[in-house]
């Protein structure tokens, strides 16, 4: 039940911080049409983070009461779990620290220019895509059920970014330089993507949780194909960064929680 | 910046019709900018049909559409406004007709 909560809290907060990063852009998108693509595409991504945390957060109440407090090393929330207090969708959110958050490093990555936000899309949605359609097969009916609703959102944000791909690489020469060096900046960030914790393996022996490593070869495939039609260069580099998902993040996670959940810790329990 | 300078750096105008359901025509409901008719369709997507308000849409890129001149609407329009004749109102129809 623990892996199974951990898990379930990995695929929310991939969801969660990728959408905030992507809400970022609110109001600063290049052209009003794509600001609105990009906050409707980030939307997207917070709403599926909700059905994953409000899944978790079920599991998690249905935990033997001493057990709740093994899962987590974050002071807030574990007050909150010591007063003996159900948890909801927003606790995980807003109450847990950098390393109990477990979404992979792609997603924390800065917008930077059109290009890496670009780049940044497109690895991960043609990645969600390929992981969405694996976990329609869940064990987990719920999960597959996110799934289910999260497919049809993400195979147009998959159009949406490889599109731009299309138009940046082969556009100018300006914009095919950025391109192109986005992606070489965002490479290392992709070998996640395909790794799992523990966690995940337990589960994915289960049949609830999906093996990610399977899918490396076909997102390969796929990104190579729209990099090819970019008239774009793979990156050659095969170093990859890895300790998102166990909690290991970059600097720059720090700073999203901070904005994200700075009212909830000034303020506990505020609504508006 | 002169204008033209201005108006060069901007992407073309498109005007966006969309059909609300099947069977129903597509209806005028806004424009936007957009580089070539696909980015047009994907902007209008999300720009227009964001509450369900739509099955289809159609582009066209505004240069494409000619108007008649407002100044001379006059002209055009009011010589209609005394011929009520035009209207079929003036037939009478058979009890079973229920759904004229």
């Amino acid at each position: 039940m623990k892996n199974h909560i951990l898990y379930t809290l990995q695929l929310a907060d991939n969801a969660l911080i990728y959408g905030h990063r992507l809400g970022e852009w609110c109001g600063h998108g290049p052209v009003l049409e794509q600001d609105i693509a990009l906050t409707n595409i980030s939307l997207d991504y917070i709403g599926q983070s909700r059905s994953f945390y409000q899944h978790a957060a079920n599991l998690f109440n249905e935990l033997p009461e001493a057990e709740k407090l093994e899962l987590f090393q974050s002071v807030a929330l574990e007050e909150k779990i010591k007063k003996a207090e159900k948890l909801d969708e927003d606790d995980f959110a807003y109450l847990r620290d950098g390393w109990d958050y477990r979404n992979i490093m792609l997603t924390e990555q800065p917008n930077g220019d059109w290009a890496v936000t670009v780049a940044r899309a497109f690895f991960f949605d043609v990645f969600q895509a390929l992981y969405y359609t694996q976990l329609l097969k869940s064990k987990d009916l719920q999960l597959a059920a996110i799934a289910e609703k999260s497919l049809k959102e993400v195979s147009y944000h998959k159009r949406w970014s490889a599109e731009w791909v299309i138009r940046l690489g082969d556009g100018t020469e300006e914009s095919h330089a950025k391109m192109q060096e986005a992606i070489d900046n965002l490479w290392s960030f992709t070998g996640e993507m395909f790794t799992m914790t523990a966690e995940e393996k337990a589960m994915a022996d289960t049949g609830i949780a999906m093996d990610t490593t399977l899918l490396r070869s076909k997102w390969m495939e796929e990104v190579t194909a729209i990099m090819d039609e970019a008239t774009l260069k793979m990156p050659e580099n095969n170093w990859m960064h890895d300790g998102g998902k166990n909690g290991r993040h970059s600097e720059h996670l720090g700073y999203i929680l901070a904005e994200l959940q700075f009212m909830q810790r000034a303020y506990p329990g505020m609504e508006w | 910046m002169s204008e033209q300078k201005a108006n060069k750096n901007e992407w073309p105008l498109w005007e966006v019709f969309i059909r609300s359901k099947a069977g129903l025509d597509h209806k005028h409901v806004g424009s936007l900018h957009a580089i070539d008719e696909q980015m047009a369709i994907e902007n209008a997507r999300d720009v227009y049909t964001r509450r369900m308000e739509g099955v289809s849409i159609w582009v066209v890129e505004s240069k494409h559409i000619h108007a008649s001149d407002p100044h001379k609407a006059a002209d055009m329009f009011e010589p209609a406004n005394d011929k009520i004749y035009r209207h079929p109102t003036f037939y009478d129809l058979p009890d079973e007709l229920t759904h004229m």
